[in-house]
């Protein structure tokens, strides 16, 4: 029931839904509990879940996981975040 | 995507290489399946030892709510709810049983589905079945906010998850937890301090399962160091105060109650229900005389019926696992579940059922 899938924001329908593209299908979802839509979230990456963005995901957060990761398991020569999850392109479990 | 297993083998060696020993409690559906789906317990040392708690909304809906939804479906309500709901068996029958004798209930994505059907047919009064941690309450919320029309409901079973994760600290024999991700998303990580001061080392995971043998490692360290806290281990989606602005949506809406969780018993202020202002949405104001009466014709018809009783019990608070269940996978399958725990994906019976006979993506 908590499944939360992360999409990237596509385009703003109005002030409070926007498109969201998740891992290839595009979804209208609400934005409410962000604070609405904008303009200025294009591009930016949400958790979904029951049709609502519940939470922005930032580049920023996504190197912090990497950091702690690194920090903990001595893992520097690991690249990216990108390689730990898919989890800003398709559907996370 | 290369990095993918060597990251979860280094997390797993440091697993592995320490001395700390822990009997680790999750408290979320999802982790379940990502603990299942990738093996993650076939890999684990023997010293560390996982195991599910009450973590799956539809598996702690009480048989009464069940009951409810179904008996307003029978009166000629439209239910509506989650298609995870339509299984569950309440003390006679579940949902799908009620419709297929003719009861009109539907599933959907959304609640703004369900509010959806009722603005296009007024002539129905649609209810709308909402369980739910707090993950799932702050979009019904919204959706309330923003204005629904007369014939639509809501049939509350909505449960706040800190207070049973508390409860379970005093009773359940657990050294740890690993708190639910999208639930603290949402709350955020400081409702778990509580926790984390009675002296249990607490993680906010995420759902890989590179997230999850991450989440070991910091319990097992905060073990090392000797303290107990709340670590982030889901900082790209877990801020610590949570999400401010759902908060006060869910707030505004709605007000802590004592709750009754299936298979645990009632627990103080773990239910969220609709404050005075909302109670014309409130499906159990609004058939407040019916359910009465409803209930005493679904108690007799249950009496009546022979069944076999499932541990779901035991198992929701992690004092047995699924195969300690005389049911499990004989009576009890996903395709005829006698308890909740085998309906939902994300209930403990349903997972150790699917991946233990499949096989998960066993890492090395």
């Amino acid at each position: 029931m908590c499944i939360a899938i992360p999409g990237k924001i596509k385009a703003i329908v109005n002030e409070s839904i926007a498109t969201v593209d998740m891992g290839g299908i595009c979804r209208n979802v609400k934005m409410d509990l962000l604070g609405g839509a904008s303009e200025s979230m294009l591009g930016k990456h949400v958790l979904v879940h029951v049709g609502y963005a519940i939470s922005e995901i930032s580049e920023e957060e996504s190197e912090e996981t990497m950091r702690l990761l690194k920090q903990i398991a001595g893992l520097e020569d690991v690249g990216t975040f990108e390689g730990m999850s898919d989890a800003f392109e398709s559907e996370s479990p | 995507m290369s990095a993918v297993p060597e990251l979860e083998k280094r997390l797993l060696e440091r697993i592995r290489n320490s001395k700390v020993s822990l009997r680790i409690m999750h408290v979320c559906g999802t982790h379940e399946r990502t603990i299942a789906k990738y093996g993650l317990r076939s890999v684990l040392p023997k010293s560390i030892d996982v195991i599910s708690g009450p973590g799956c909304p539809v598996c702690v809906t009480p048989e009464e709510d069940v009951n409810i939804a179904i008996a307003l479906a029978k009166s000629g309500a439209t239910v509506v709810t989650f298609g995870d709901m339509m299984r569950v068996p309440g003390s006679a029958e579940s949902l799908l049983n009620a419709k297929s004798e003719g009861a009109d209930i539907r599933m959907v994505y959304s609640i703004d589905d369900a509010v959806s059907i009722a603005e296009k047919k007024p002539e129905l009064e649609v209810v709308f079945f909402g369980i739910g941690f707090e993950t799932t309450v702050p979009a019904n919320a919204a959706a309330l906010i923003r204005n629904t029309p007369e014939n639509f409901s809501l049939l509350a079973s909505q449960k706040r998850t800190p207070p049973a994760i508390e409860l379970l600290a005093n009773d359940a024999n657990v050294d740890a937890f690993i708190a639910p991700g999208h639930v603290a998303t949402i709350i955020g990580t400081k409702p778990f301090e509580p926790l984390a001061k009675k002296g249990f080392p607490v993680v906010v995971s995420g759902f890989e399962a590179s997230d999850i043998l991450l989440g070991i490692n910091l319990l097992q360290m905060q073990v090392e160091e000797g303290c107990s806290r709340v670590d982030n281990g889901y900082p790209r989606a877990v801020k610590p105060e949570g999400n401010q602005i759902a908060l006060k949506i869910m707030d505004k809406v709605f007000e802590t109650s004592d709750s009754e969780w299936r298979g645990i018993g009632r627990i103080e202020n773990s239910g969220l229900v609709l404050r005075k202002e909302f109670e014309e949405k409130d499906a159990a104001k609004k058939y407040e005389d019916f359910y009465a009466s409803s209930l005493e014709d679904i108690h007799k018809k249950a009496e009546r019926k022979d069944k076999k009783r499932c541990i779901c019990a035991a198992i929701l608070t992690g004092k047995a696992k699924p195969p300690q269940c005389p049911n499990f996978g004989k009576e009890c399958t996903p395709k005829v579940p006698a308890g909740p725990c085998m309906v939902s994906q994300e209930g403990m019976c349903y997972n150790w059922f699917k991946y233990s006979r499949e096989g998960g993506s066993k890492l090395a």
